[in-house]
């Protein structure tokens, strides 16, 4: 397949949560959220049941995916932050490890300055923990040692999630 | 790609529709979550034109429930099918887990629904996917309508490898369920062998 997929494990969750309530402090935002390049919530933190955070996900990918396609055209190989300001909050969103979206939404009490400084750090952060994360899902697919939930599922199984 | 959170105990899955310009990619979605339960889904999102032709994609949530302690999400999403937003259908492409490909059962739309699998393919190649491995389902919509091919010609013409394939009326539903259960019946065993 194109991408190995994406995994996520209880120590590395953990450790992602952390990075990202810290960011949320120091940066002065409102809510943080990650999204995989595919459109799906990671995890998020501040403020996030005011949002719809599914949709949040899906259109920050999309837009994520439409301005790499603008920068491949222009001959870039992506645009690795997206600031966008609004009258009363603002995003900035940018590409951490390559393959997972930060979103860090922000008023009036921080600045982009700030945000930017504050984003430049967790990321270093982040990207050492996806790294990790990535090691250890290649790990445990060579050794055969998913414990994948799925293994025993039935027919039965699926028709009741549509019954 | 289907993503894994054993943390939150969550598999998420995407699955595209694609085909031909007006095949009824949106009003399949629109059926889905007119029929769900608001409890099982999210907001429906739709990036469209004024005259309600996709421009990006359309994007529905469902949450249907648990197997084995996981819950269970599906990602639907819609392509633009008109042929020039060909950029925009490959960026919706990316990381996909199944495929339902909508076929316009009218005469005239014949042409367009072969361009469509041809497309579908080629755009696939280049994300690194083989259609032919992958979870991968056909609904021969638009069942209704007086003008329609017959099974057999749209099955010699479309499905040649013989996937699973539906009859639809997606403005009244049938086969609109159907359709989806099969392709995420195929993505969920996909997953079970361990992709
Ligand atoms: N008679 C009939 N009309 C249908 C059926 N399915 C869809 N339509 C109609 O076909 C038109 C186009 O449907 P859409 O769902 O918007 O088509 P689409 O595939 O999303 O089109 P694009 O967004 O341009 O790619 C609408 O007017 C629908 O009501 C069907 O099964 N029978
Ligand atoms: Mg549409």
């Amino acid at each position: 397949m194109a991408n190995p997929q994406l995994v996520m494990y209880d120590e590395e969750f953990k450790q992602i949560n952390v990075v990202l309530e810290k960011l949320l402090r120091e940066a002065n935002a409102k809510v943080i959220f990650l999204v995989d390049k595919n459109g799906q919530l990671i995890t998020g933190c501040g403020e996030t049941e005011r949002f719809d955070t599914t949709s949040l996900a899906s259109l920050t990918a999309g837009n994520i995916a439409a301005t790499g396609g603008l920068a491949k055209l222009i001959g870039e190989k992506e645009f690795s932050i997206l600031f966008h300001e609004g009258e009363k909050d603002n995003l900035h969103i940018s590409i951490v490890a390559g393959r997972v979206i930060l979103v860090v939404l922000f008023d009036t009490r921080s600045s982009l300055g700030l945000v930017r400084l504050r984003v430049k750090k967790a990321s270093d952060e982040l990207g050492s923990i996806f790294e990790k994360l990535m090691q250890k899902s290649e790990e445990k697919e060579k050794s055969g040692e998913s414990e994948f939930p799925f293994a025993e599922i039935t027919d039965d199984d699926i028709d009741n999630l549509f019954s | 790609m289907s993503f894994i959170n054993y943390a939150s105990r969550e598999i998420n899955c995407k699955i595209v529709y694609y085909g031909p310009g007006l095949c009824g990619k949106t009003t399949n979605l629109q059926f889905v979550y007119q029929k769900t339960a608001p409890e099982a889904k999210g907001k429906m999102i739709s990036l469209a034109t004024e005259t309600e032709r996709t421009l990006f994609f359309d994007f529905l949530p469902l949450a249907l429930g648990e197997i084995r302690g996981f819950k269970t999400r599906f990602h639907l999403y819609t392509v633009p099918g008109q042929v020039f937003y060909d950029a925009s259908r490959k960026l919706i492409l990316k990381g996909v887990d199944g495929v339902v490909f909508v076929a316009d059962s009218q005469e005239e739309r014949m042409d367009a629904n072969m361009e469509s699998v041809e497309n579908l393919r080629i755009n696939l190649i280049e994300q690194g996917y083989d259609l032919d491995k992958m979870p991968y389902v056909i609904q021969y919509n638009k069942r209704d309508l007086p003008n329609v091919v017959s099974i057999e010609e749209l099955r010699r013409e479309l499905n040649p490898t013989g996937v699973p394939e539906f009859e639809a009326c997606a403005t009244t539903g049938e086969g609109v369920f159907e359709t989806l259960k099969a392709v995420a019946k195929l993505i969920l065993f996909d997953l079970k062998k361990g992709k």
